[in-house]
């Protein structure tokens, strides 16, 4: 363990961390993802918790890993605590972010759900639930190209992206399994080939 | 090994009929398992496992199920799988079922992204690694995409006709994917619209 930063946190700055991932939880519709930015505002400007390095690292790593990508907040919360100086400190960080941001929005979810649940033959409730399906499936399609656009360089990219249309193909019109196609990707990668 | 895939007719019949007799959950630790197995083939993101699994394999919900559920997981705060994993529990079990569907979702996930957090510092710069990731973020990004043009197909059963519900879709893929609007404003106005067009369409 040797992490770029040293820092000391008090009881006010963990208190501090934690009240104001409570707040982006509320903020984070249409997924923790989208209040990254605000994040790095507050971690690597506001504060100096993280290096810019750290924070990128820890949005790519969950990217890469199986599992919801909300799970970056806990690489976030685990590096400030290695910068605080001890893994007691990484696992206070990850619980810290971890329960900030899915406390408020976990509530409040689940308590409209289940009012939903209950009066959805309502005609208010089946209007605001079917009409919100044409711009699901639009962003369905949008995350796809947004993950799939890479760096935006048709140049160099269009390997990768004839990957992800061929295995979006063979998805659609199949059953495979998924994993199959994630290691034909990962060896494809390891090799270069893509 | 699996069964075909149902026919829509067959799964709107079902789902009208006889609710009991569809397949669900056995248990919590069912619920939790699912889940959790969701979870770790869902690289880039879960969603496409979600309807691979819970509607094509497992049929714990219809494809419009599916569809109208994570409407407002989408809409509501908070990580979108983390929300429709609470739903889908909860329908089951209540608030131990939410709970259970959550923790399988984020448990297994949260130690290894941590362990892969520490490997990395160790073995990140290699660029066979690297090429590996990049390889599997590309598969995920069509996954993606191969699970809208699935659930595309649902639009033939919406109340509107085609001729609205398709051009909404392009609009919003447009504003999102080409534009980067945000996300809140979009969802309010394009959102919106389908909502007082298909509560004008339903009878009261």
């Amino acid at each position: 363990m040797n992490p770029p930063i040293h820092l000391v946190l008090g009881m006010g700055d963990w208190l501090s961390l934690f009240g104001h991932y409570l707040m982006l939880s509320l903020m984070s519709i249409g997924g923790a993802i989208s209040t990254t930015s605000e994040m790095h505002r507050f971690l690597v400007e506001q504060h100096g918790w993280l290096t810019q390095a750290q924070f990128n690292e820890s949005v790519a790593i969950a990217q890469a890993a199986p599992g919801p990508n909300v799970l970056f907040v806990a690489l976030m919360g685990w590096n400030v605590g290695l910068n605080a100086g001890s893994y007691t400190a990484a696992y206070l960080g990850v619980f810290v972010t971890m329960v900030g941001i899915m406390l408020p929005s976990t509530t409040l979810t689940y308590v409209a759900a289940q009012w939903g649940y209950r009066n959805r033959d309502l005609r208010g409730v089946r209007a605001f639930k079917q009409g919100m399906v044409p711009i699901v499936i639009a962003l369905l399609f949008s995350t796809g190209m947004i993950l799939g656009g890479a760096n935006h360089n048709p140049g160099t990219d269009w390997p990768l992206w004839t990957l992800s249309i061929v295995a979006g193909l063979i998805i659609w019109r199949t059953r495979i399994h998924l994993l199959w196609l994630l290691a034909a990707g990962a060896v494809l990668g390891w090799f270069q080939l893509v | 090994m699996h069964p075909p895939l149902p026919s829509p007719t067959v799964n709107a019949a079902a789902s009208d009929t006889e609710p009991a007799l569809r397949p669900r959950p056995a248990s919590l630790a069912d619920l939790f398992f699912s889940f959790t197995w969701l979870a770790l083939q869902g690289f880039g993101g879960v969603l496409a496992v979600v309807q691979r699994e819970l509607v094509e394999r497992k049929r714990w919900l219809t494809q419009e199920e599916f569809l109208e559920d994570w409407a407002v997981a989408q809409i509501m705060p908070g990580p979108n799988v983390a929300n429709l994993s609470l739903m889908v529990g909860g329908r089951y079990f209540g608030l131990k079922g939410a709970l259970t569907a959550l923790a399988g979702m984020l448990a297994a996930p949260l130690v290894i992204v941590l362990i892969l957090g520490v490997l990395y510092t160790r073995f990140g710069a290699h660029p066979q690694v690297i090429g590996a990731l990049r390889g599997m973020a590309a598969v995920s990004a069509g996954m993606i995409g191969a699970t809208g043009l699935k659930l595309a197909a649902a639009l033939n059963k919406h109340p509107l006709p085609l001729w609205l519900t398709v051009p909404i879709s392009v609009l919003g893929v447009l504003m999102v994917a080409i534009l980067h609007w945000p996300l809140f404003y979009i969802l309010l106005g394009l959102g919106g619209l389908g909502c007082v067009l298909t509560y004008r369409k339903l009878a009261p």
